[in-house]
């Protein structure tokens, strides 16, 4: 990587390879009248132009397949080529197959697609009222499913209540916006059925499995591997129409098929988070207790259903969060758009959940003139009630119940360290100096290491290398060093004597990939479990052939050896040279010779396969504190410290973890203060470069301060919980609210995200004149 | 629609002469012409800094410059940065430092940054950080690429002392 030796998709380059590029929709909604492709075909070098009617019968007959279905889901799939409706910008409609890209974009432009503009969906919210247009010609409504997450009583909890707050929340939450944008390269031998996959993604075996489903092989047919990938973030576990008609190009043409995705492609077709909108309200008691809180979400699905409802579940299962809610009713709306569609991106509607119970307690505190931090501490979870069943469903289908945490201890930490105590008198002078600052709390508790399982096969060959395999695949999370350390530690091997293999269906035979902070629970957890019994197998021949007790034997350095005996190390170490087996030497013995029956019917092989299963998602929880300064002339924000306290249970290397934790936080930073997909009234897409959608650069974060707490996860034999997106999920919600406490002077309050320089601006005219909008 | 012009081009300091269409990018001609697949495009627009070269060691975006504009010019790219396998102190320190994570902009933050510390040898945290605004990294929060820039400074600084 740092000499330039990496190996991307775009880097892999297979003899005789064409290279294709889309003919994208650049109607949000339309029909399409006819394709003229003559012209493109008549550019020397151009192989082919494939429309939907030129797409192999399988694929004609299929759509896309949807990840997770549910019962209240009207799922719309889509065709790998649009058919005859578009339904987003971006969305395929013809791929072109010529020598080069060059040619192929040459083509492209070529290409005529008489369209039929029809009325376009484009807010949500619009889009779930009666009479509105449909997002697609056959539907009867754009709600495609309405789900309802109910604890307790709440009607009572809101009779009972003698006060009750209610707000209105939008959120907005961009794109993945990884810096090596998708890209497949399908190659298909004829002779053997054989189709080679190379695809920038999260999790190969998923892939195949679509390929499978859709193009009707079987498994040995098909090897999808996925090299370097830089970067995930979510969107790059999804499986998507281009995967499809490359595959369908390479069997056509007979030749290897490559595509790699541009920036303005990302844009408009790779998948997004993007708008809610959420009405809700909370009763609470004299002393600022809950007794309940219920409300809708609104959310914005965009123009299918490929991962069904999984992120507004997601955000209506977090509201909770680490707080005593004895009564929850949440209504949740999911509606199709005009625009290519959102799943989930790093945090996965985590974030939104938290801004809407952190905005709530914000309200509580400023209502009852209470420290936020106070009203906060008046309704956390106690470490004593752990495991603790919040009563709501989480998207794997079970109740949530957090297994372990200490919420309060989170929270004080993150305090401490910003020195929260002394800030009202440093805000009290920088108003004095006419300076604006304010301090924000974000408290969030995340379902992590999804099910069902990823698998680990741990193997000493016959020379003595150890190699484990995985179907989990890093996008940079330092996966390799993380599963090589787990493994390290059962044969007392440095971590570099260890090869990892990520990403190839022929190395391990299921996956499911990489995503909800889950591979160190699940992956990890496998690792460490085939692991522990490769070693213990070696100790039992180990034991047979030097004749002695298996208890007695060490791992060390590549050898079974008589362990130390305590008291005398220079007798033992000596003793231990003598009685002792190479790794390489029991693989060998383990493999067994020709003619001759297993060691007392052993299985053959130093090796050993595990599917770690999970029975719940295990919880970790984290306290984000910001300070800001904000600007009034311009609307700048300038974000003065941040801490982010966390607990992942056990932490298996900090350096690693640190750096997933960084790194989430500035994308919290980017929802909170930048990044924001435009879209006009007919869901034309406006923000398609990073000169108009802007990414949070080097001067925009802050130092930040981390501090790390280890309540270790009783679920899996390591203790771990998931961190990928620990950064991310508490973060947004302090930010707005740190803004709105620097602002807090002029009264101005702030119910959305993200919050740009113009709308803060705007926020402080509207409230001197006494406005809102 | 093709037309190509001779250039002669020196790449990590060894001479190359090729004919290329004229619209060919410096990167793809880096990519596709040379092989060298260390230079990364991650917008093709110029703005994040992924693409970065040096050409007569100023940092420049490949996915900008036409290979045509490089003729008679010396070209730098990640591959010429390491001296077999003997990592520049900017590379160590990014290792040591854990500065990268995908690793995708990688390349082109490490020709930005090599320019710039040459230009600057004693930077503070703020010029480290202006430096690196052209440069996006989607997955590090860039502390610890900051991080790695100034040991680099202190590493060459001592170096000088010593010598």
């Amino acid at each position: 990587m740092l000499a330039g030796r990496g190996r991307f998709v775009d880097d892999i380059v297979l003899s005789g390879m064409y290279a294709a590029a889309f003919v994208r929709s650049s109607q949000a909604h339309a029909r399409i009248k006819s394709i003229d492709t003559a012209a493109a075909l008549a550019v020397p070098g151009v192989h082919a132009v494939i429309t939907y009617h030129d797409l192999p019968a399988a694929l004609r007959e299929r759509r896309l397949p949807l990840f997770v279905p549910h019962p209240t889901l009207t799922a719309r799939m889509q065709h790998a080529l649009a058919k005859e409706e578009v339904c987003y910008v971006g969305e395929a409609v013809a791929v072109v197959v010529a020598d080069n890209r060059y040619l192929a974009e040459d083509a492209v432009q070529l290409v005529e697609v008489d369209y039929e503009p029809l009325p376009a969906v484009s807010d949500c919210k619009a889009g779930a009222q009666a009479g509105a247009p449909r997002a697609h010609l056959d539907l009867e409504s754009n709600i495609v499913s309405r789900m309802l997450s109910s604890v307790g009583d709440i009607d009572a909890a809101f009779r009972g209540a003698k006060h009750i707050f209610r707000d209105e929340i939008f959120q907005h939450r961009g794109g993945a916006f990884f810096m090596e944008c998708r890209g497949v390269i399908a190659s298909y031998e004829a002779s053997e059925g054989a189709l080679l996959v190379y695809v920038s993604s999260q999790g190969p075996h998923r892939i195949k499995r679509a390929l499978l489903d859709l193009f009707d092989l079987s498994d040995t047919q098909v090897r999808v591997v996925t090299p370097d990938v830089g970067g995930g973030f979510g969107p790059k576990g999804s499986f998507y129409a281009e995967y499809a008609v490359i595959v369908a190009c390479a069997m056509t043409l007979g030749r290897p098929v490559k595509w790699i995705e541009d920036r303005r492609e990302n844009f408009v077709a790779t998948h997004q988070e993007r708008d809610q909108y959420w009405d809700v309200e909370i009763a609470v008691d004299d002393e600022a207790r809950i007794k309940g809180l219920r409300g809708t979400l609104t959310h914005d699905n965009g123009a299918y259903t490929p991962w069904g409802i999984v992120l507004p579940w997601i955000s209506v299962a977090t509201v909770p969060g680490p707080y005593v809610v004895p009564a929850y009713h949440l209504e949740m709306r999911s509606v199709l758009t005009n625009k290519v569609m959102a799943t989930p991106v790093r945090g996965a509607g985590r974030p939104e959940g938290v801004v809407v119970m952190e905005r709530l307690m914000d309200r509580v505190a400023r209502e009852f003139k209470l420290d936020p931090a106070e009203v906060r501490r008046r309704n956390f979870i106690q470490p004593s009630q752990m495991p603790y069943d919040v009563g709501v469903i989480f998207r794997d289908g079970r109740k949530v119940v957090y297994d372990s945490g200490d919420y309060p201890a989170c929270q004080d930490a993150a305090l401490q360290t910003i020195d929260y105590g002394s800030f009202r008198e440093r805000q009290a002078e920088a108003r004095r100096q006419g300076r604006y600052i304010g301090i924000g709390i974000g408290n969030a508790v995340e379902g992590t290491g999804l099910g069902p399982y990823e698998g680990a096969t741990v193997k000493v060959a016959t020379n003595g290398r150890i190699t484990v395999s995985t179907g989990a695949t890093p996008q940079g999370q330092s996966h390799k060093t993380t599963l090589a350390q787990i493994a390290s530690d059962q044969f007392g091997v440095p971590i570099d004597w260890i090869r990892v293999e990520t990403g190839d269906t022929s190395k391990i035979s299921q996956g499911i990939g990489t995503f909800a902070a889950r591979t160190a629970v699940n992956a990890g957890s496998s690792v460490h479990v085939a692991a522990v019994k490769v070693a213990a197998k070696a100790k039992t021949i180990a034991a047979k052939l030097l004749d002695v007790r298996e208890e007695d034997l060490e791992l060390r350095d590549g050898y079974v050896q008589v362990a130390a005996i305590p008291g005398s190390p220079g007798a033992a170490s000596d003793n231990a040279r003598q009685v002792r087996k190479s790794l390489a030497e029991l693989a060998v013995v383990a493999a067994g010779m020709p003619g001759f029956a297993m060691q007392d019917g052993a299985e053959p092989g130093l090796e050993n396969t595990a599917y770690f299963t999970a029975t719940q998602s295990t919880y970790a929880n984290g306290t984000a504190v910001v300070e800001v300064e904000v600007d009034i002339e311009t609307g700048r924000v300038t974000i003065l410290r941040l801490v982010l306290a966390h607990d992942c249970g056990r932490l298996i290397n900090p350096m690693v973890v640190d750096g997933q934790v960084m790194g989430g936080v500035a994308h919290a930073i980017g929802n909170a203060l930048f990044e924001r997909m435009l879209f006009d009234d007919q869901a034309q897409p406006l923000s398609t470069n990073f000169g108009e959608y802007l990414l949070p650069l080097a001067t925009d974060i802050p130092r930040i301060e981390i501090v790390h707490l280890e309540t270790p996860s009783p679920l899996n034999p390591l203790g771990i919980k998931g961190a990928g997106e620990s950064g991310t999920i508490p973060t947004i919600a302090p930010i707005i609210a740190a803004v709105e406490d620097a602002l807090s002077p002029f009264g101005v309050k702030i119910l959305e995200a993200p919050i740009t320089p113009q709308r803060i601006v705007e926020l402080l005219g509207d409230a001197a004149l006494g406005r809102t909008r | 629609m093709t037309d190509t012009r001779d250039i002669s081009v020196v790449v990590n300091g060894k001479s190359y002469g090729r004919a290329v269409d004229t619209r060919r990018t410096l990167g793809d001609f880096l990519r596709l012409d040379l092989g060298l697949t260390g230079t990364h495009f991650g917008c093709e627009h110029g703005a994040c800094g992924a693409c970065t070269v040096r050409v007569d060691g100023v940092a420049v975006r490949s996915c900008l410059m036409l290979a045509v504009q490089a003729n008679e010019k010396s070209v730098q790219t990640i591959e010429g940065l390491a001296k077999g396998d003997i990592l520049t102190p900017l590379q160590q320190a990014f290792q040591d430092r854990h500065a990268l994570q995908c690793g995708f902009c990688t390349p082109g933050i490490l020709m930005t940054m090599a320019e710039f510390l040459e230009e600057n040898p004693a930077p503070s945290e703020a010029d480290v950080r202006d430096a690196l605004s052209g440069n996006i990294c989607r997955c590090t929060g860039y502390q610890n690429i900051v991080d790695a820039v100034l040991q680099t400074a202190d590493t060459l600084r001592k170096g000088r002392d010593a010598a």
